[in-house]
C-alpha cells in the first residue's frame, strides 16, 4: 500500500464532507422558523437586540453568503453556541464523546470476543445442527429492536430481580470501578447485540469460502490437525473479508447509540442528541450531524487502509 | 420419491424461470414460514379491527388512570387511558406495515432510477450520482431522520416519504451493478442495433433483467422501514398518539414497565416477528431468485 493511496484516500473524504455539510445547512434552512426563533418570544430580547444578532451572525447575508461563512467557521473549529446552555458545541460534544467511546468500545469488544468464535464453530460445523440454530439465532438478532430488547432487560434485571440499576452512568456518590461497571453492562449488553449477529455471519461466511480453498486441503494433507488449520492457516485470511464490516460498523455503533443512550440515560453524544432535539438546539443538532457523519467517513477509510494492509493480493497502485 | 422427481425432471420440458425459481423456494421452510406468517398479519391487521369491540381511541372511563390487567373482555390489557391493548396493537400493525412497505416502494423507485441511470450512461452522470449516494451513506441515518422529523413535525404520509428517501443508497449501488454487467451484454447491443434509445434500453431491455436481486433488495426494504419507523416513534418522533403504531406503543408501555410489564412485550414481539419473517423470506428469495450454479 502506498503513501500516494492513503493520501488519495484521504483527500477524497474533502467533497464528501463538502456535500454533507450542504444538505445538512439546506435542511436546517428549509426548516420553519429560523435560528433566531427562539428568542422572539422572550421579552427581554428587544427587536433591535435580534437585528444586531442577526447582522453579527451574518443572518441578514443572502443564503449562499451563509453557507460559506457557516462553513469558514465550521472548518476552523468554531462551531457555534449551544442554544440550551450557551457553551461551545464543539467544547460539549468532546465532553460528552468519553461516555459514548466507553460504551461503544466495551459494545465492540463484546462483538468481537464472541462474533470471532461464534462464526468459527458454525462454518467448521457447517450444515449440522448447531450451524443452523446459530443461524437462526443470528437473524433473530438483526431482527430484534433494540429499544424493545432494552426495556426487557430492564424488566428482567432491574425491575424483577433488583440486580443491575435500569439507567445512568454511575450512582451519585460513587463511581468506582465496579459501580460503573454493573451500570455499562445492559447498554452495553444492547448495543452489542446486532454487531454480534451480523459479524458472526460474515466470519462464518469467509471462513467458508477460505476452508474450500486448495491450500486448506494441503495443509490437510500435510497432516495438520483440525484446530491448527482452522486456527493457522484460515482464520487470518477469513477475518479479511470481515474487518471492512467490523470498521464500518465502528462508526455506525458510535453514531447508533442514540436509542440505546437514551434509553439507559447514559451521558453520551447520542443522548446529548436527543436533548438538544428536544430543545431545538440547531447549532448542537449540526454540530453533532457533522460529527457522525465524520465518523463514518473516517471508519470508511480505515476499513479499505486496513483490507489494502491485510491482503496482499489488492493493490491500489 | 427422489427418483421420481429425477425421472420427472429428465422428461418434462424445460421449465419456465418463474416455475424453477418457485420450486426453489418451496424447499425454504423457513422463508416460506416467514410468507405465510406474513399473509396471517396482513389478514389480521385488515380484518381485526372490523371485529374488535374497541376501537383504536375508544376508551373506557372505569379503567382510566393507570394500566389495566388481561381480562376476559380485554386480552392484552388496557392502557393508562383505558383503550383496549389488543386493538391498539392491530391497529398499530395496520400503520407499521403500511409505512414499512410504502417507504419500501419509495426507497425501491429512488435506489433503482438512480442505480439505473449511473450504471447505464456511466460517466460523469455515474459519478455525481455514486457521489451523492456516499454523502447520503456517509450521514448517519438516524439521527437525519430524528432530525427531519422534529424540525419539519410531518403527517404520516411524508413521513413516509421521509423514510423511503433514507433507505434506497444500498438498492442503488447493487442496480447500478446489475446494469452495468448487463449493459455489455448482446441482447442490449441488438435492441441498440435496432434503434432502441437509452430510456427503453434501460427500462424495456435491462431491467426486466436484474428483476430478481431488486426483489430481494425491496423485501430486505421492508424489514429496514419498519424497523426505522418504530424506532423513530419509539423516540416520540414518527407518527403521533392516538394513531397506534408498534414503536409508539412502546414508548407509552416503557414509562409503565415496572406497573404493567404486559404492555411492553407485545408490541416488540410482533417487530421481532415480521422483521424476522421478512428478512427469512427475503434470504429465501435470494436463493430463489438468483440462483448460484
Amino acid at each position: 500500500m502506498s503513501l500516494g493511496y492513503i493520501v488519495r484516500r484521504l483527500l477524497g473524504a474533502i467533497p464528501l464532507l463538502f456535500g454533507i455539510s450542504l444538505i445538512l445547512f439546506t435542511i436546517v434552512h428549509l426548516a420553519p422558523g429560523g435560528p433566531l426563533d427562539v428568542y422572539v418570544d422572550n421579552p427581554s430580547v428587544s427587536r433591535e437586540a435580534l437585528d444586531q444578532i442577526a447582522k453579527a451572525y451574518g443572518l441578514d447575508q443572502p443564503v449562499p453568503v451563509q453557507y460559506v461563512l457557516w462553513l469558514k467557521s465550521m472548518i476552523v473549529g468554531d462551531w457555534g453556541y449551544s442554544i440550551r446552555t450557551g457553551r461551545p458545541v464543539l467544547a460539549e460534544i468532546v465532553l460528552r464523546l468519553g461516555p459514548t467511546l466507553e460504551l461503544g468500545g466495551l459494545a465492540l469488544l463484546i462483538s468481537l470476543l464472541l462474533a470471532i468464535p461464534l462464526g468459527i464453530i458454525s462454518a467448521s460445523r457447517r450444515g449440522s445442527k448447531l450451524d443452523g440454530a446459530l443461524t437462526l439465532v443470528s437473524f433473530a438478532g438483526i431482527s430484534t429492536p433494540v429499544f424493545w430488547l432494552a426495556l426487557l432487560l430492564q424488566l428482567l434485571f432491574s425491575v424483577q430481580l433488583g440486580w443491575l440499576p435500569s439507567a445512568g452512568y454511575k450512582s451519585i456518590g460513587d463511581g468506582s470501578f465496579m459501580d460503573r461497571l454493573v451500570h455499562i453492562i445492559m447498554p452495553a449488553a444492547v448495543l452489542s447485540l446486532a454487531t454480534i449477529a451480523s459479524w458472526s455471519r460474515f466470519i462464518r461466511s469467509g471462513m467458508v469460502d477460505v476452508l474450500n480453498q486448495d491450500y486448506i486441503r494441503t495443509a490437510y494433507a500435510k497432516g495438520r490437525g483440525e484446530r491448527g488449520v482452522v486456527f493457522f492457516h484460515a482464520l487470518r485470511n477469513a477475518l479479511i473479508p470481515a474487518v471492512t464490516v467490523i470498521a464500518v460498523d465502528f462508526g455506525t455503533v458510535i453514531s447508533g447509540a442514540v436509542i440505546t443512550e437514551t434509553v439507559f440515560a447514559w451521558p453520551g453524544i447520542g443522548r446529548l442528541f436527543m436533548e438538544s432535539m428536544d430543545g431545538r438546539d440547531y447549532p448542537m443538532l449540526m454540530g453533532l450531524m457533522m460529527m457522525g457523519s465524520l465518523g463514518i467517513i473516517v471508519a470508511n477509510i480505515i476499513a479499505d487502509l486496513t483490507y489494502a494492509a491485510l491482503d496482499p493480493r489488492i493493490r491500489y497502485g | 420419491m427422489a427418483d421420481a422427481t429425477i425421472d420427472a425432471i429428465a422428461t418434462t420440458p424445460p421449465q419456465s424461470y418463474g416455475r424453477r425459481a418457485l420450486k426453489r423456494f418451496l424447499k425454504r421452510p423457513l422463508a416460506v414460514l416467514g410468507l405465510l406468517f406474513l399473509l396471517l398479519l396482513a389478514l389480521v391487521v385488515l380484518f381485526g379491527p372490523l371485529i374488535s369491540p374497541y376501537s383504536f381511541d375508544g376508551q373506557d372511563f372505569n379503567l382510566i388512570g393507570s394500566p389495566g390487567p388481561m381480562t376476559a373482555e380485554h386480552w392484552l390489557g388496557t392502557d393508562e387511558l383505558g383503550r383496549d391493548a389488543l386493538t391498539r396493537l392491530i391497529y398499530g400493525g395496520r400503520v407499521s406495515l403500511a409505512v414499512g412497505l410504502a417507504g419500501a416502494i419509495i426507497s425501491t423507485l429512488v435506489g433503482t432510477v438512480v442505480g439505473a441511470f449511473s450504471g447505464f450512461y456511466r460517466g460523469w452522470t455515474d459519478t455525481l450520482l455514486m457521489r451523492f449516494t456516499d454523502v447520503m451513506l456517509s450521514i448517519p441515518t438516524l439521527p437525519l431522520v430524528l432530525l427531519l422529523s422534529g424540525l419539519f413535525r410531518p403527517g404520516p404520509v411524508l413521513l413516509v416519504a421521509i423514510v423511503g428517501t433514507l433507505i434506497w443508497m444500498g438498492t442503488a449501488r447493487l442496480v447500478r451493478s446489475q446494469f452495468m454487467a448487463l449493459r455489455e451484454r448482446e441482447f442490449v447491443e441488438a435492441a441498440r442495433a435496432l434503434g432502441a434509445g437509452g430510456p427503453r434500453l434501460m427500462f424495456r431491455h435491462i431491467l426486466p433483467n436484474a428483476i430478481g436481486p431488486i426483489t430481494v433488495a425491496a423485501t430486505l426494504a421492508v424489514g429496514s422501514a419498519i424497523m426505522l419507523e418504530s424506532a423513530l416513534s419509539f423516540l416520540g418522533f414518527g407518527i403521533q398518539p392516538p394513531v397506534p403504531t408498534w414503536g409508539n406503543l412502546l414508548n407509552s408501555a416503557s414509562s409503565w414497565l415496572s406497573v404493567a410489564p404486559w404492555l411492553a412485550i407485545p408490541p416488540g414481539l410482533c417487530i421481532l416477528f415480521t422483521v424476522l419473517s421478512v428478512n427469512f423470506l427475503g434470504d429465501g428469495l435470494r436463493d430463489a431468485l438468483e440462483p448460484k450454479e
